[in-house]
């Protein structure tokens, strides 16, 4: 265990910084992805509607594992070679934060949605009697209460995506679960490498679910606190 | 009839139809409400009077029929449907403030949003119209610490600083316990006192007698009797108002 620690914990500290780089990437553009398709989802017209309905059940209904594979393998091949437009090649890096955002944008859509749902309908009927646009009405009443039930769920859903970055060791990126993997081909300890890389995403899930717990507290207490 | 032809016609509802999907709600439902009117709309639940008083500002769409708000086909093309409202004030059963803003934000939310007023010409009306409900008191408190009567306060304040000269009123009171109802309609007598035009559904026949130019009764979608606070209550025509009366009375 300390062999590992003294010769590899740098190594693999550096790599815990990129899996949270890439969860950093991935849910910044989830946020926005989820924004979109979340308001799409619950506004009242058709086209948007559809959309959005495919756009999440697709996602979901696909491993994150097969998405991955496509977009770092499959896209780049059919833009280069059935399409034969030329030149795209896709770095990890990119591919694996596409993959999250779509995968965790989905997710996140839902959460959205639920959360605009969640709230009372009188309230937008208020708004608008008194002659407030809809987007307005979204922006100034809707939202800013939707988002206090969504807090949780989102805490929850960056969670899941910290370590859904694991699933994305197969398309090569360095990040905890790949460079740990490496480690174990050249030590073959594999029992001391595992237990150090799950210790280490057990400390930094276990510090946002305090961040969580106190941002709830804080929800709890009362409007004010937004 | 001749005074009444002369007056101010500020609502004008016409042949209204509304169904959903197969259930018709509305009927071919026709009224007409004057400048400075009290009309009072009571009957049975799931009579449709909801349903008429939000298809007046818009809030429900309509099959077919017209709504004339101030002579303007408030459906006609190229009609901005928030204009026309900031002219109707809606006072909800269920007082609907918002829950993310203090007393005075609600109150100042739509005028200052709307550019209608700056924040201190708002502010300071949003301080007169809640002197006027008499709650001066309470501007930086948020809904959920009001009792059920204040916040129905609150909400006509609110609803009073678009200066609208119409305000639709549904089941103001229905969610009230019943030492608070008094607070209330006494907001609502005063208003009609100062001239305002009101449509007001609701249950509470003291009210309606009292503070009403007109009373309706609807059912089935339908407008059954009208007339006269006095006439109204005093000798009813239609057996189902009768009926009706009999129940709540
Ligand atoms: N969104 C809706 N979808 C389907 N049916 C509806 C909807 N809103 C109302 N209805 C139906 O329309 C009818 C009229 O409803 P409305 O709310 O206008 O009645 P109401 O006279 O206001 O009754 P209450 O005194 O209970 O408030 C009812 O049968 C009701 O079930
Ligand atoms: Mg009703």
């Amino acid at each position: 265990m300390s062999k590992i620690l003294s010769t590899y914990g740098p190594l693999l500290l550096r790599a815990m910084g990129q899996t949270l780089l890439l969860a950093l990437y991935g849910l910044f553009f989830a946020c926005i992805i989820g924004m979109i398709v979340g308001i799409m989802s619950v506004i009242k017209n058709r086209v948007c509607k559809g959309i959005a309905l495919v756009f999440v059940n697709l996602i979901r209904g696909v491993p994150m594992i097969v998405l991955a594979y496509f977009i770092y393998f499959g896209i780049p091949y059919l833009w280069n070679t059935i399409l034969a437009i030329g030149g795209l090649t896709l770095s990890a890096l990119e591919a694996g934060t596409i993959c999250l955002a779509l995968n965790c944008g989905a997710y996140m859509a839902e959460i959205i949605r639920a959360g605009i749902e969640s709230v009372d309908i009188g309230q937008m009927e208020a708004a608008r009697s008194l002659g407030l646009p809809y987007w307005r009405s979204m922006q100034r009443v809707i939202l800013p209460q939707a988002i206090r039930t969504m807090i949780p769920s989102i805490i929850n859903q960056f969670i899941i995506t910290l370590k859904d970055t694991s699933i994305l060791s197969v398309i090569g990126f360095p990040e905890l679960v790949n460079t740990a993997k490496n480690v174990v081909s050249k030590t073959f300890m594999s029992f001391q490498t595992w237990a150090v890389v799950g210790v280490m995403y057990l400390i930094v899930i276990l510090i946002l679910q305090q961040a969580a717990k106190i941002v709830e507290r804080r929800l709890k207490r009362g409007h004010r606190s937004l | 009839m001749d005074t009444e032809a002369c007056r101010n016609v500020k609502i004008r509802v016409q042949h209204l139809c509304k169904s959903y999907e197969k259930l018709e709600v509305l009927r071919d439902v026709s009224l007409d409400v004057f400048e400075g009117e009290v009309v009072c709309i009571i009957g049975p639940s799931g009579g449709g009077k909801s349903t008429f008083l939000r298809c007046i500002n818009r809030l429900e769409e309509y099959n077919s029929g017209t709504v004339y708000v101030d002579g303007q086909n408030i459906s006609a093309k190229g009609v901005n449907i928030n204009t026309i409202r900031r002219n109707i004030g809606m006072v909800f059963q269920h007082f609907n403030l918002f829950n993310n803003m203090n007393v005075l934000n609600n109150l100042m939310l739509a005028p200052v949003d709307l550019k209608i007023y700056s924040k201190e010409e708002a502010k300071a009306l949003a301080m007169k119209m809640l002197d006027r409900v008499g709650l001066a008191d309470k501007s930086n408190v948020y809904p959920d610490q009001l009792s059920g009567g204040q916040k129905q306060r609150v909400a006509i304040a609110r609803a009073l600083c678009m200066r609208p000269q119409i305000m639709l009123f549904d089941e103001p009171t229905s969610a009230l316990d019943p030492e608070m109802v008094g607070e209330v309609l006494e907001v609502m007598r005063e208003l009609a006192a100062d001239g305002m035009t009101m449509v007001v559904v609701t249950h509470e026949m003291h009210f309606a007698r009292e503070a009403a130019d007109r009373v309706l009764f609807m059912d089935d979608g339908q407008f059954l009797e009208a007339g006269d606070p006095d006439s109204f209550f005093g000798h009813p025509k239609n057996s189902r108002l009768q009926d009706f009366l009999k129940k709540v009375l």
